[in-house]
């Protein structure tokens, strides 16, 4: 199991058949395993690593600390699952330190996010505070890294 | 005008040059070529080891060390091979550390032969062991390993060609091209006809860590053997070192004290910033190691696997980080057929016959290679596959 999602995780494109060989089993195998990985919710889905950077029409990404009061009886979660209802939003984390939640949210421009954060964010109850942190580049997402092109630079030493 | 061809020797000249040099510049005119040629790790080297050759620059630890090594180096190999190969050696008397395992085969060689001895070299093979025996005065006498056999050295193939001038048998496993091992049955066979006779052995066991379904087994480690093997090491695949050149030998003390001397007057010293980093790769980095050796071992399943469903039949190999399927039934020559691939799909694999003349008809496909980089190049292989039929 351990081994199929470390595979998955370098390419999630690997064929069944692919996967079979590598791991010593065969294709049917392999997809009874991911299937099985896949019901009990332990892979969630597949999705495309981009480099927003080189797709055309700009998107933003911004990085905003939450300070929030958390509800008696309901901690964090209540407000937690609140703003992770937004589009907008791509991540929710729980954190530990100077803040309370960290909300990654996605739009098209700069004052997109800003009016987000100040319409739909800092008006909701527990929020006591915002600070917004704008992505300006990005080098590495995911394990993928975006900045360079990966290059094979070994000379052709064939020995 | 003087005349190169009457002052440089006539036994180097005689050397034959590589084949292949020419096709390599194609290859590197190239802008998308996939190269499934190279044969060298396509990791880094672990940070943990880097790191620790700059903390040493920065303190401008840069003088010559002991001719034969760092001591600390030394006895961290003498660990390494008692740990992991049950190898017994005296980091004093035992062990010499060179540039690369190619310095190791080149003092082991050239301190071993005399005029006219006979050196026995399983074929395909590493291309470097007969011209040094050659320019050692020696006459390498090639043993072709068969497919059938999965390209191991029978005891019958090394019995046939042992002559009362035979002095040295190169055993190189986990091999390049074939990726064929011996495991510890195929070795007890070869001992029972070397034991009989004063022939040496020197065993380059430089891909011993990417042995895959079982663990490498040193031939140095059978009964009778040690005192006639030199065995010949390095870090260059195993810890992804290529550029650090550095490698060692251990063997008997006679043959090692030999072999130092040489060193000390050709080479003085292995490089001091990589003997530093060595000791932190031996000491530390068996984590690092059997990851990418799992890594490898991911990648060789898939290959041999795809190969042998587009039909380019191989056999299983089982170390080092190549496979070497025949092409035979393309009807193409190696050369042909990596031209070739080369020319109409961009991708660089090496004619087998590089590796001496029992290579003809097979090619050999390094994993060494980004998962991407070998999924792409194997679509593009079955592409070319396509269009011969």
């Amino acid at each position: 199991m351990e081994k199929m999602i470390k595979l998955l995780q370098q390419n999630a494109r690997l064929s069944n058949e692919q996967l079979g060989a590598m791991l010593g089993c065969t294709a049917a195998e392999a997809a009874a395993q991911i299937a099985d990985l896949e019901k009990r919710g332990i892979i969630k889905g597949y999705k495309p690593i981009i480099d927003y950077d080189k797709l055309d029409g700009e998107i933003v990404t911004a990085l905003i600390e939450l300070k929030v009061t958390p509800k008696k009886g309901l901690g964090f979660e209540e407000i937690a699952k609140r703003i992770m209802e937004y589009d907008e939003v791509d991540s929710v984390y729980l954190m530990s330190g100077g803040y309370d939640l960290s909300v990654t949210v996605k739009g098209k421009t700069f004052k997109d996010i800003a009016l987000f954060v100040a319409h739909r964010l800092a008006t909701l109850d527990s929020v006591i505070s915002t600070a917004t942190h704008f992505v300006l580049s990005c080098y590495k997402d995911t394990g993928v890294i975006l900045c360079d092109d990966v290059k094979d630079e070994r000379g052709q030493n064939w020995l | 005008m003087i005349d190169y061809s009457s002052v440089l020797s006539k036994t180097v000249q005689a050397i034959k040059p590589s084949g292949i040099r020419k096709f390599f510049d194609i290859a590197n005119e190239m802008e998308d070529v996939i190269s499934l040629s190279i044969g060298e790790p396509d990791f880094k080297t672990p940070w943990e080891i880097r790191k620790k050759a700059i903390q040493t620059l920065e303190k401008g630890r840069t003088w010559y060390s002991a001719n034969s090594g760092m001591m600390d180096l030394r006895v961290a190999i003498c660990n390494y091979l008692s740990r992991r190969f049950r190898l017994e050696y005296h980091p004093e008397t035992e062990v010499l550390v060179t540039v690369g395992g190619s310095e190791a085969i080149d003092m082991g060689i050239r301190v071993l032969i005399s005029a006219g001895d006979e050196v026995l070299i399983p074929e395909p093979c590493f291309v470097c062991y007969a011209p040094i025996v050659t320019v050692s005065g020696g006459i390498p006498v090639s043993i072709p390993t068969k497919a059938k056999n999965g390209f191991r050295l029978t005891a019958a193939e090394l019995k046939e060609k042992i002559t009362n001038k035979t002095k040295l048998l190169i055993l190189p496993f986990p091999n390049n091209p074939t990726g064929a091992v011996m495991r510890r049955s195929h070795l007890e066979a070869l001992t029972g006809v070397l034991r009989e006779t004063n022939i040496m052995v020197l065993s380059d066991e430089i891909y011993a860590e990417l042995t895959y379904n079982g663990s490498h087994v040193s031939i140095a480690e059978l009964p009778g053997m040690r005192e006639r093997t030199v065995v010949v090491n390095g870090f260059s695949k195993t810890y992804a070192m290529t550029g650090w050149r550095l490698g060692y030998a251990a063997g008997p003390a006679p043959v090692i004290k030999q072999m130092t001397k040489l060193h000390q007057f050709a080479i003085m010293c292995a490089p001091t910033t990589s003997q530093y980093a060595a000791i932190e790769a031996m000491e530390n980095c068996d984590d690092d190691v059997r990851k990418m050796a799992e890594q490898y071992d991911e990648r060789r399943r898939l290959i041999v696997d795809s190969l042998n469903k587009m039909g380019l039949t191989c056999f299983e190999p089982e170390g080092a980080f190549y496979v070497f399927p025949s092409i035979q039934k393309t009807g193409l020559s190696s050369e042909q057929f990596c031209t070739r691939l080369l020319q109409e799909q961009h991708v660089a694999v090496v004619p087998g016959n590089a590796f001496g003349e029992s290579g003809e008809g097979f090619v050999r496909i390094s994993y060494a290679a980004s998962l991407e980089n070998i999924m792409t190049a194997l679509k593009r292989i079955q592409v070319f596959l396509d269009s011969l039929q």
